[in-house]
Parts: structure tokens; sequence; C-alpha cells
């Protein structure tokens, strides 16, 4: 029951994106410019409903700066030039996926770099390890005779293995 | 071991962490840097809303300091500014030209009507194009503009009494001196 329950919600949420895509499609009949604007539109994003992009989002604004996107195409500007007038207005932030420089290189290689110290503390900490058995002293004969009947004596409360878990 | 103190770091790493979460609860991610801070005002030739034959443009306002308030009769918070609005333009502290933005240039005049008008020209945005040039995201907005035509300010949001006096006012007053 609640397997269908969930089946039945994520089939409404996909078929509702479906539908504010469909929101989306240009209205000249050119197929390239339609999905070069689609393409566009789903890597700005709108800046009314901060984490939808322009294609899904029902706002004014987006569905105005998608006019905007649709008109330039038709006007013949590249993709660059779209992006550019988009980031000159809006900033990076209209992008969905900001681009490399010094105040976002951080974003881009910090994954990398805690991944990198995270091993680098695992290497540390495993070699820590091994360094102090290392570092205990070998038994002499006697100790080592003495160990092994603590360990057997150690099981002799459970004979022949019962009562073990 | 005296490695102990190595221990430690996850612990720091949580208050580190907590501190960003704490100063981030304070922010509002809605408050996006202008990109156009610096810039010279985008040009605009609109029809002002209350002679439509007359044509407003960025230009008239050169050679003085100019607030461009972004307004519309359907924004809600526009109306809790528009007092303070009103009052300051009693002051002439200040030309307030108020960029109609999306709007019905009939509910535009009722709203003015009834509520009082600050603006010294009111050019109307009647699909948003200007606004888009100005990166308006959401009514209000103001934009403070130098006697060259540079944008120096840009308010998010509705424009408070603390706002006006404690912000607004004292960059108009330096860049009336400059």
């Amino acid at each position: 029951m609640k397997r269908i329950f969930l089946a039945c919600v994520m089939g409404l949420c996909c078929w509702s994106g479906m539908a504010l895509a469909d929101n989306a499609v240009p209205t000249d009949t050119d197929p390239v410019a339609q999905k070069r604007a689609m393409a566009l539109a789903a890597k700005l994003r709108c800046l009314v409903c901060q984490n939808q992009s322009i294609a899904d989002s029902e706002a004014d604004l987006a569905s105005d700066l998608r006019r905007q996107v649709r008109e330039q195409i038709a006007a013949g500007k590249t993709d660059e030039q779209i992006i550019k007038f988009m980031t000159d207005r809006y900033g990076d932030f209209v992008l969905y996926e900001p681009p490399v420089k010094a105040t976002t290189v951080l974003l881009w290689i910090g994954p990398l770099l805690l991944l990198v110290a995270g091993a680098t503390g695992m290497v540390f900490l495993l070699r820590g390890r091994g360094k102090e058995q290392e570092g205990v002293p070998a038994l002499t004969p006697d100790e080592q005779a003495r160990a092994e009947a603590l360990l057997e004596g150690r099981t002799l409360p459970f004979p022949s293995g019962k009562g073990r878990k | 071991m005296n490695k102990r103190w190595l221990l430690l770091i996850p612990l720091v790493v949580f208050f580190v962490l907590l501190g960003f979460f704490l100063v981030g609860l304070d922010r509002d991610p809605r408050e996006l840097p202008s990109t156009l801070i610096g810039k010279p005002a985008p040009a605009f030739t609109l029809p002002d809303l209350n002679a439509p034959e007359k044509m407003v443009s960025a230009q008239d306002f050169h050679g003085q300091v100019w607030l461009l308030n972004v307004w519309a009769s359907w924004c809600v918070s526009c109306r809790a500014e528009h007092a303070v609005l009103v009052e300051f333009a009693k002051t002439n502290e200040v030309t307030i030209v108020g960029l109609n933005y999306k709007d019905k240039p009939t509910d535009a005049k009722t709203w003015l009507r009834q509520y009082g008008n600050p603006y010294a020209a009111s050019p109307m945005d009647s699909d948003g194009r200007v606004g888009i040039d100005y990166g308006v995201y959401g009514a209000p907005e103001t934009f403070l503009i130098d006697k060259n035509g540079v944008i120096q300010y840009k308010q998010i949001g509705p424009i408070s009494e603390e706002a006006l006096s404690e912000t607004l006012i004292p960059k108009i007053r330096e860049l009336k001196q400059r």
C-alpha cells in the first residue's frame, strides 16, 4: 500500500515537472532554436523562486526571461552572448553552474580538498596504529607461555564452546 | 598519547560549521548583490504614467542625484514603503523616479491617488524589459544614482524608516557633495 502511494506521488511529481517544462517551449517553430532555448532556460536560475530554473518556474520574471532568451536566439545571438546578457544583469547567481574564478574556486575544489584531507588523515591514522603495535616489545618465551595460559584459562568457563554467543 | 588533541578536531569542525550556520540564519537569501553597482544606469525611454504622451528617460536626470524606485500596485511590500517615500518626498532631499513595473496604468493611477504620489515621474515599464536591464527580480527595489548617472547603491525590498535615515539619506548627502 505504502509503495503504491509512493509510486503515485513520484508519478505526480514527474508529471507536474513535465507540465511546467511545457511552459518553456518557445513559440517559434524552428526545432533547433526551441532546443537551444530549452537548454538555456534550464541553465538559468529563476531569481524569484531561487531553487528552480527559469524553464521550471512559473514566476512572472521567469517567463519574461524565457521571452528574452527566445528573442535573443531569434536575433541571432550566441549562447555565450545570451548568458552574458543575464550575468551582466543578475550576476553569476543566475547560473546554476557557477564559473570557475577566484571567488568560486573553493566551491569547485572544496570537495576534492576534503577528500584529500580525509584520505591523508586516514593514512596517518592507520600508519600510527601500525607503529604502536611495532613499538610493543616482543614477549620473552616465559611471558609468551604465561600469556597462552591466560588465554586458555579464559576459555575454560565455557567448556566445549557451549554457552558462547 | 600526546596526540589526544587530535580528538578535538571533530569538535572544532562542529563549532566552525555551527558558526557558519548561525551567520547564515541571519542572512536573507533573497538579497543578492547587484552587479550594476558602480556601473552606468541602463538607459530607458518610457511613457509617463500620468502623461503618456510625454517620454521619460534616464538621461533626463543626468547631473543630479536621484532615486529610481521600482514599484507596482500589485506589490504588497511596496505599500509598506510607500508611506515612507511620500513623507521623504516632502523634504525635497532628492528626486524620486518611480519605475512602474509590469503594472496596469489604471491600477497604478488609482494607487497613487489613494496613497499619495512621491514621484517626480513614473515611467511605465509595462512588459518589464527595463526591469530586466536593471536586474530587478522583485519589487520594491530602489537604485541610488549619482550625478554622472552611475548606480551607487541598491536597496532590495521595502525602504524602512531606519534604512532611509541610516543608509539612504547619508549616502544621498555624500553623493550630492561630490
